[in-house]
């Protein structure tokens, strides 16, 4: 099953990720971390994610630590 | 079974924050610098000069080891170190500032020479560590800090277009200028800095990018809104394109 690990520590709420996935799956959570930056949450309950990695390719913080296809 | 398709190369130090602005395209560009010298198997062999301003503190996000060099002098340095030890892999990562104002003398005479090093310059036409001042790179028109009317013709001069004036030089293997305003942009970036590496591997000259990327933070945008201008506003002066490949 496609999916993305977010290390939220490292998020700096950018959301670049947010628009770059084909299938909205990243959300604004409601979290904040050490940065005081509401971070990112990956939200996939139709288990849509197609493991493009456009997320963490575009991720300048590499806050998407990994990204599995299949 | 799920395959891994992305992971934080091993190149990268475990367990390190980027110190960059958030949306600020260096982090993308360390990464895909640290993911060639995965795929290369460099990073046991590597050695980086390093510069002054943002582009400071690769040595805290790589392997690698690492030399500091005063403003500018990077790729001086790093022919030094080339000199001395020929057998090791040895690049530079810069900013426009670093490379193509206070360091353009030995930018550009490092190519004439025709060192066998890799240099990676990135470009967000302006001084982005000390508070958005006017650049070599600052496009016409361009408010920053120190040319609050715009950059004019009449005062500042036009912007150096780096990639073009290293492909002059009888001395450079490859020169190319790359973008990460997207993610098919930033897959051609990779692919352009693994060829300035190769170049230097096979042994034939100097290679580098130059890679236009984003500054939100003194641009005062957003990140999604600086990545337009990069598309609207620097692809149109800094035209991407490989201006030099004698591979081919």
């Amino acid at each position: 099953m496609s999916h993305i690990v977010i290390d939220q520590s490292k998020c700096k709420a950018c959301y670049l990720c947010v628009k770059e996935c084909p299938k909205n799956l990243i959300k604004i959570s409601e979290k904040t971390n050490n940065l005081g930056a509401k971070v990112v949450e990956f939200c996939d309950p139709g288990h849509e994610c197609l493991g493009c990695a456009k997320c963490a390719t575009r991720c300048p913080d590499l806050a998407i630590t990994e990204v599995y296809k299949g | 079974m799920a395959t891994q398709v992305f992971k934080i190369p091993e190149s990268f130090r475990k367990n390190v924050r980027y110190s960059f602005c958030p949306g600020c395209d260096h982090g993308v560009a360390v990464r895909l610098v640290a993911e060639c010298l995965d795929e290369l198997g460099l990073t046991e062999n590597a050695i980086t000069a390093t510069s002054i301003g943002c582009s400071v503190g690769l040595y805290d996000f790589l392997n690698v080891d690492s030399i500091e060099a005063p403003h500018g002098r990077a790729l001086a340095v790093a022919t030094g170190v080339k000199r001395a030890k020929p057998d090791k892999f040895v690049f530079t990562y810069q900013g426009d500032g670093d490379f193509a104002s206070i360091g353009w003398a030995e930018s550009m005479h490092c190519a004439f020479r025709g060192e066998n090093l890799s240099a990676i310059c990135i470009n967000n036409t302006t001084y982005g560590m000390t508070g958005g001042q006017l650049g070599p790179t600052t496009l016409l028109g361009q408010v920053t800090t120190t040319s609050p009317t715009g950059r004019n013709i009449e005062y500042y001069g036009y912007p150096v277009k780096i990639a073009e004036h290293i492909a002059l030089s009888d001395g450079t293997a490859y020169s190319a200028r790359v973008s990460l305003d997207s993610v098919a942009n930033i897959k051609k970036a990779k692919l352009a800095i693994k060829k300035a590496f190769e170049v230097q591997l096979k042994g034939l000259g100097f290679g580098f990018v130059e890679i236009l990327s984003s500054c939100p933070t003194n641009w005062r945008m957003t990140p999604e809104q600086a990545h337009e201008r990069v598309r609207d506003e620097m692809m149109q002066i800094f035209k991407l394109g490989v201006y030099k490949d004698i591979t081919v």
